[in-house]
């Protein structure tokens, strides 16, 4: 009777195995011809599209020839899920920004308005508009820096805790929670970008609409490295508070003379919220150029030289400020 | 024992004189200044420093490689006179073991006064990095303790036994202490042989690290882009500043003891002049190295090169740079040349010169370079372009040279100065080949 007995389950588990196996592949069968009777069901056209392939061109296509490919939604779901690391950044993206020395007139506008989203309470502004001459020879002209991102940043190499790191979107940011305060990125620096908090910055507004946003952490995305800590770096981050929005950072919609462009070097375009070029095609017109180059730093912002000015650089001087980059309530 | 008596009697640790005394006071009054400003400066944070973004690292930072430089005297005197076998260092280098000891302690204090945020001191080990020079500092300097404090404790052990059985009725807390210290020493050959060989390989030891320490000093420095520190000439510079640095502080506190405590016995003229023509070796090597590094720019002139060498030879900074090339190395060059100038007293005036020197000459190294950045300095206030030391600064700056002065203080009141044994071990041999030379 035992024997019976085992050798009948035996026989149904086995059964039972077999039948299983040929319904899941029945299934992935099933599917993948109704997949494709899918397709050519919709032959109905509805119209023609425009599409850009991989190399730039642009090519017409019948609607009904397009379809939502499966792994586009899946990427765009765990994107989704994925929880926005401030560490890392975003995936597949690549932020540049181009500044056009030829449009610059120092209106400081750009200035003005990064101070106001930064509630920088400083001496020092994160961007600053310099009144450049190489030499007395040559002509002058408005420089506008801001934190250069390098892919080779020296202040990345040189921080003893990881407190300054390197994003794969190419964004430099500071994670003032763990910064020690030795200043050794400062040095290490050669555009002078970084500031230090000397003393207690007081920006009572970030903080209360941290507080009304029921946000703790300053890491999160909306207020990465917000807001300053007394003994700690800070310097242009990019804004990425905008940017995860879909918007441009504060000094690119701020300038009246277009001088900023933001973009993305993987789509190869940047804009200035009123054109959007090429950015390669930019960059060889106009010859772009970065700052200090023999360094070895890789900047992600290019500079297309001062060329064909429409303006006097006179005019400029008239909002030029040696000794002072912020505006403080009297 | 009764060969030690006379040694014993000069050379035992004293209890401090009426001066003494007020020595040690006058440095805990300038301590507790400067800790009530290091506090302030916590509270306020470094707003009350003149530091600001461009001069972004100050006095702290220079008076750091100051006492790094000095704490070196422990590998030139001790290890090098030993590996050359010169045998007239018997009675200064406990002296250089303790200065050295308590700079390099003084270093790891200062380096924490520069933070900004010392309280996430844990973060150098939670989240340190390899890459970072300040990981190496980090770790090389803990080392550099260990090893020094090992040098001045080995050599030590036969004299704590001594002392353990000399203050045995007068002073039996003091005579325990002593004993313990001594790990039980008894004078036996096992003993001997142990301990000799533990001071070999201590004495080698530091030299490697000796050598790394400031090295990795130099490439705080001239790991960075900026004018005037990225220098592949950077490391042996400061290894050579070091030495001035180290052999001038040891000639200065040589003649304070030999003077305080009556020493003349022990430590004399021969000492003096063997010590200055340290010294001038050492200034010799150092001038050369300063002549490759501001020369050399100077003749190939690129633009920024230029501007910062003439801010030091001609410009703002020209004064105390000549006053440390000057004073503090080509004046005692020529003044130790002459046998008159190795004297105990010219040679104490001529290390004072070459220890100010070297500090300012620290100073120079620091401050200049960081008020010349590539870019130009616009924006920021007009007192951002220049420094100098607030009082917070030079409070917790002297605050901390009189923190090293009272460690060698304190080591000097229960330690001897003049290792007694091995004196007299010396002395005995002397004698012996006095005998058998008649």
């Amino acid at each position: 009777m035992k024997n019976n007995n085992t050798d009948s389950r035996r026989k149904f588990l086995d059964k039972g195995l077999k039948l299983g196996l040929i319904t899941a592949i029945g299934a992935i069968g099933l599917t993948k011809i109704a997949s494709k009777l899918n397709a050519k069901n919709s032959e109905a056209s509805t119209g023609k599209m425009e599409l850009m392939t991989t190399d730039g061109t642009i090519i017409e296509v019948d609607s009904s020839e397009v379809m939502e490919m499966d792994h586009s939604k899946k990427q765009k779901k765990q994107e989704e899920q994925e929880a926005y690391d401030v560490r890392e950044g975003m995936p597949n993206r690549k932020f540049v920004m181009v500044i056009d020395l030829a449009k610059c007139k120092n209106a400081l506008k750009c200035q003005t308005a990064c101070n106001k989203q930064h509630y920088i309470t400083g001496e020092h502004a994160w961007l600053k508009v310099y009144k450049m001459q190489e030499d007395e020879d040559t002509a002058p002209y408005w420089m506008p820096t801001t934190c250069m991102h390098c892919d080779h940043p020296a202040c990345v190499t040189v921080c003893p805790v990881d407190a300054t790191f390197k994003r794969r979107d190419g964004l430099v940011l500071i994670d003032n929670e763990r910064c020690i305060g030795c200043r050794f990125c400062m040095a290490a620096c050669p555009y002078s970008t970084r500031v230090f908090n000397w003393s207690e910055p007081n920006q009572g507004e970030i903080t209360m609409l941290m507080e009304m946003e029921h946000q703790t952490e300053h890491n999160s995305a909306e207020f990465a490295g917000l807001p300053s800590v007394k003994g700690t770096v800070d310097k242009c981050d990019f804004c990425p508070h905008t940017i995860k929005d879909n918007e441009l950072p504060h000094c690119v919609t701020a300038c009246p003379n277009g001088v900023f462009y933001f973009g993305d070097k993987y789509e190869d375009t940047v804009t200035n919220g009123e054109e959007t070029l090429r950015l390669s095609e930019l960059l060889k017109e106009k010859h772009g150029y970065r700052l200090m180059e023999g360094l070895g730093t890789k900047p992600s912002v290019f500079y297309l030289p001062p060329v064909d000015r429409l303006v006097d650089f006179k005019e400029g001087l008239e909002s030029f400020t040696d000794y002072k980059s912020v505006d403080k309530p009297e | 024992m009764k060969n030690y008596d006379k040694l014993l009697n000069d050379l035992a640790p004293q209890k401090f004189g009426k001066k003494g005394v007020i020595w040690t006071i006058t440095l805990i009054v300038l301590i507790v200044l400067g800790i009530i400003a290091y506090i302030d400066q916590i509270i306020k944070g470094q707003v009350v420093t003149n530091m600001n973004d461009y001069a972004l690292w100050g006095v702290y930072i220079s008076n750091f490689v100051f006492f790094v430089a000095t704490s070196f005297v422990g590998t030139v005197t001790v290890a090098v006179l030993r590996l050359t076998k010169n045998t007239w260092r018997t009675p200064v280098v406990r002296i250089a073991e303790i200065i050295s000891v308590s700079a390099i302690i003084m270093a790891g204090i200062t380096i924490t006064i520069d933070m900004g945020r010392p309280d996430r001191l844990m973060n150098l080990f939670i989240h340190g990095r390899m890459q970072s020079p300040i990981t190496w500092d980090v770790i090389i300097i803990p080392t550099y303790i260990m090893v020094s404090l090992l040098l001045l404790y080995f050599p030590l052990l036969p004299d704590f036994g001594l002392l353990s059985k000399y203050y045995k009725d007068k002073k039996p807390t003091l005579s325990k202490w002593y004993g313990k210290l001594s790990l039980n020493w008894t004078g036996s050959e096992a003993q001997k042989e142990i301990q000799l060989k533990s001071i070999s390989i201590i004495a080698i030891l530091i030299i490697p690290v000796g050598f790394m320490l400031q090295t990795i000093d130099a490439w705080l420095f001239s790991t960075l882009f900026r004018v005037g520190w990225d220098s592949t000439n950077l490391g042996a510079y400061f290894i050579s500043g070091a030495s001035v640095a180290g052999v001038g502080a040891l000639v200065c506190v040589v003649y304070v003891l030999q003077k305080v405590y009556k020493l003349e016995d022990y430590i004399t003229d021969l000492h003096f002049d063997k010590l200055g023509k340290f010294l001038v070796l050492t200034c010799l090597i150092y001038l050369y190295f300063n002549l490759n590094e501001y020369l050399i720019p100077q003749l190939t002139s690129k633009k920024e090169a230029t501007t910062h060498i003439n801010v030091l030879l001609t410009g703002q900074f020209a004064p105390l740079f000549w006053f440390v090339i000057i004073g503090g190395l080509i004046i005692p060059v020529i003044v130790l040349l002459f046998k008159k100038g190795r004297k105990p007293f010219p040679m104490f005036i001529i290390g004072l010169l070459v220890v100010t020197g070297s500090w300012w000459k620290r100073y120079l190294i620091v401050t200049p370079t960081l008020l010349h950045p590539f870019l130009p300095i616009q924006g920021v206030p007009e007192e951002w372009r220049h420094y100098f030391p607030s009082l917070h600064e030079w409070l917790i700056t002297i605050g901390t040279l009189a923190m090293s002065l009272l460690i060698i203080t304190i080591l000097v009141r229960y330690v001897p100065i003049v290792p007694i044994v091995r004196t007299a071990e010396e002395r005995e041999e002397l004698e012996l080949n006095k005998n058998t030379a008649k």
